[in-house]
């Protein structure tokens, strides 16, 4: 019965289409609650996103490009490195991991939708008003007095910067209101992704069987309900402060300015992992299949994402090294952050175990995770030094610091992200993306990305700070800055290609039939793009690899799993 | 299991039983993260106890809402007995219990108004005074909004059921209500020994 009135309600749905073909479409997005349709929505605005914060980056590329160049003032240039970093995150690392866990979730369980549809739909409509919000601050940030008009405090915002006496206007109030409204937003979906990998499995999956990347899903998702109340709870004392006079954070009645940051670090460190560990889902997905082995040690694989995100709650105050703690707390902070090596090793060597011998594709997601691995494994090794205190105290607050975190978002998260982009966008559109295009999408942005990054690591080396938005020539920075400016130039002609590919591929691009990559997971056994009710037959499973089981019924996997 | 599939095979009955429910798994989750959230209050709460730089302070003004506390903690075991006589599918005794744990959660919340009042009008404590000020009224009041979103919850289940809608079908989601419930309780244990025992 289900089926037919679903049936209805799509018929209508074109019948409207047909009418009003603009508006009728436009609302049927805006009413679904389709986790497909949620999904993709949460990837186009994530890229969206990524299109202005990218021009962001390339404008305060352009301005350090040259010593004392002036093409932004000062003001202008903090308002670009904090809506930068906050969009970055929030608008587009969050939202497009959690639109391929929406779009992939129920399609590798075997599910219809996930557990809470219409909290989905109430999730991402938060998050979507929410970034809306904080690039509104840009017309309407400045309120009644005249100042600065988008936020301009770090993407940390660091008090007693954030208090009224010194943030005037209303700028820091949407960047309160934007991200507290986006985590409401988040919290709703891993709640929702979380219920859906417990309760929605279809038949035979048990918990062992399923897919990495759902487990990975789940990680990520109590990673999510554990991190992101500290910083919404902080964020709504800095409003209290802001609003109605308390001293949370107002150091001339006693509040404590350190509060602020470990609360914001409670939740800064846990998301890094929040972000990398769906950029681990993407790798532990696509590398076997352009490898064609199964996943090298599956549960170790798993159990070290865990111990990752448990490990990664407790490490927070090694951003907090030059605040000045005690020897002990040093220590501690010092320890447990180089303990989270241990797991993310354990992972890489996994990758490296399922690369061992396998008969290797070089198509586009392939070569993206290839870089991936060697790129992060880099992040990881610069996170080790400064993980020692003294090598922190040396370097914190520089450039050596920018380039090891671009390491990890760009290198590995975004770099995982175009992966996934071009595995699953078949899927999704039922067409291929180019893969010339591709390639040169790939090579150019590899390129534009060593050399915008790598050279940052010796600027900061050499002590250029962070956050200034002009140095002086004389003081060996103006090669490498040169570099890596010439390096953005690189990664922006190659996101264009992307853009290109993706709207030639809607248009023209080669039909991809059900699954073109020959993949195991459930979501290839469906058409490309799935319809609205996924499996015309909830399926059933007998080992993690079902499709595998399919196509060689000689040599299933469930004999030996 | 002996031959293999040739399509991919469809699922049984039986097997969707085995899951976890998944209001309970989404309500459990929801109070994971809504315990975190106080808890960081909590820990401003504490961080900044006897950090006040003017009074007044904490031992001169506040006293243990000891009959607020009781009425509090009693509504959870009256919405127990409310889920077991929805159970029992006897629906009056159900209506009774849901509009005692309606009342006494009103209570709580007339009993924290009057002593607000006393605190603002009589004390002169409000938010902008000290830090005790600050922290008290921001983590009593976070629970305080917790137990309001749970009346209007409980009131709506309450209208639903005088207009006759309730019956034993919805046991699963009124459950899942209680469980909230029982949270918001449970966080004014913590609130409670934080506030009135250990912080004065």
């Amino acid at each position: 019965m289900a089926g037919t009135i679903d049936q209805q309600i799509a018929l209508g749905a074109v019948d409207d289409a047909q009418t009003l073909p603009l508006l009728g479409k436009v609302h049927e997005w805006v009413v679904t609650v389709d986790h497909k349709r949620l999904g993709l929505m949460y990837i186009m605005g994530g890229l969206f996103f990524f299109l202005i914060a990218g021009l962001q980056a390339a404008t305060i590329r352009l301005q350090l490009a040259i010593p004392d160049a002036g093409i932004v003032p000062p003001q202008v240039f903090n308002r670009l490195l904090t809506m930068h970093g906050t969009a970055m995150v929030f608008l587009v690392g969050m939202p497009i991991l959690t639109g391929f866990f929406n779009y992939l979730v129920p399609l590798m369980i075997g599910a219809r939708d996930l557990a809470f549809p219409r909290l989905n739909a109430f999730g991402f409509w938060l998050w979507f008003f929410g970034a809306l919000l904080l690039y509104f601050s840009y017309v309407g940030g400045d309120g009644l007095y005249g100042a600065g008009s988008a936020p301009d405090v770090g993407w940390f915002a660091y008090a007693p910067l954030t208090e009224l006496p010194f943030s005037r206007g209303n700028s820091t109030d949407y960047w309160i209101l934007s991200i507290f409204l986006t985590s409401v937003g988040t919290t709703a979906t891993a709640i929702n992704i979380i219920t859906s990998a417990f309760c929605m499995r279809c038949e035979g999956m048990t918990l062992s069987k399923m897919p990495v990347l759902v487990w990975l899903a789940v990680v990520v998702a109590f990673q999510m309900l554990v991190a992101l109340p500290p910083l919404s709870a902080a964020q709504a004392m800095l409003l209290l402060d802001r609003f109605l006079g308390a001293h949370f954070f107002d150091t001339q009645a006693g509040g404590s300015a350190i509060l602020w940051q470990h609360f914001f670090w409670i939740f800064g460190h846990p998301e890094v992992y929040i972000l990398v560990i769906p950029a681990f889902a993407f790798a532990s997905e696509i590398i076997p299949v352009f490898s064609r082995k199964v996943i090298f040690g599956y549960s170790v694989m798993v159990a070290a994402s865990a111990a990752i995100a448990f490990v990664s709650l407790s490490v927070w105050a090694h951003h907090m090294f030059s605040v000045g703690m005690t020897p002990v707390g040093n220590s501690f902070f010092a320890a447990s952050s180089m303990l989270v090596g241990v797991p993310t090793g354990i992972k890489i060597f996994n990758w490296l175990g399922t690369i061992w011998g396998g008969k290797l594709r070089f198509r586009v997601p392939m070569l993206f995770s290839l870089a991936f691995i060697f790129q992060f494994l880099v992040a990881g090794l610069t996170g080790i030094m400064l993980a020692v205190v003294p090598f922190d105290w040396q370097v914190t607050d520089t450039y050596f610091v920018v380039a090891h975190f671009h390491y990890v978002l760009v290198g590995a998260i975004i770099f995982m992200d175009f992966a996934a982009i071009y595995y699953w966008f078949p899927k999704a559109t039922g067409r291929m993306l180019s893969d010339t295009l591709g390639k040169w999408h790939f090579w150019l942005f590899f390129i534009g990305f060593h050399l915008t990054f790598d050279t940052m690591h010796f600027a900061g080396l050499r002590g250029m700070p962070r956050r200034i938005y002009t140095y002086q020539p004389g003081r060996g920075l103006e090669t490498l800055n040169f570099v890596e400016s010439i390096g953005a130039l690189f990664q922006g002609i190659a996101v264009l290609i992307l853009v290109i590919n993706i709207v030639r591929s809607l248009r023209s691009g080669e039909r991809a039939g059900n699954d073109p990559w020959d993949a195991w997971t459930l979501e290839w056994s469906t058409t490309s793009p799935p319809p609205e009710y996924n499996f015309a037959e909830t399926p059933k499973v007998l080992s993690r690899r079902p499709l595998w089981d399919l196509k060689h019924p000689e040599d299933p996997d469930w004999k030996y799993e | 299991m002996a031959a293999a599939p040739a399509a991919i095979p469809t699922a049984t009955a039986q097997w969707s039983e085995t899951l976890p429910r998944r209001g309970r798994v989404g309500i459990m989750l929801l109070i994971l993260t809504e315990s975190v959230f106080f808890s960081i209050f909590v820990v401003a709460y504490v961080f900044y106890s006897g950090k006040s730089l003017t009074g007044p302070y904490p031992r001169d003004v506040l006293s243990p809402p000891i009959l607020n506390t009781i009425c509090l903690l009693s509504s959870s075991i009256t919405i127990v007995l409310a889920i077991h006589a929805l159970r029992a599918n006897s629906l009056r005794a159900f209506a009774t219990w849901w509009f005692v744990t309606f009342a006494l959660g009103l209570e709580f919340m007339i009993g924290t108004a009057i002593e607000w009042h006393h605190l603002i009008y009589h004390d002169g404590l409000t938010i902008r005074t000290n830090l005790f000020g600050t922290t008290y009224y921001s983590l009593v009041g976070l629970h305080a909004l917790h137990v309001t979103i749970g009346l209007m919850l409980i009131l709506l289940v309450l209208i639903l059921t005088m207009c006759g809608y309730m019956n034993e079908r919805h046991v699963e989601r009124t459950d899942v209500l209680s469980w909230y419930w029982h949270f918001v309780d449970a966080v004014w244990v913590v609130v409670f020994l934080t506030v009135y025992v250990v912080g004065r």
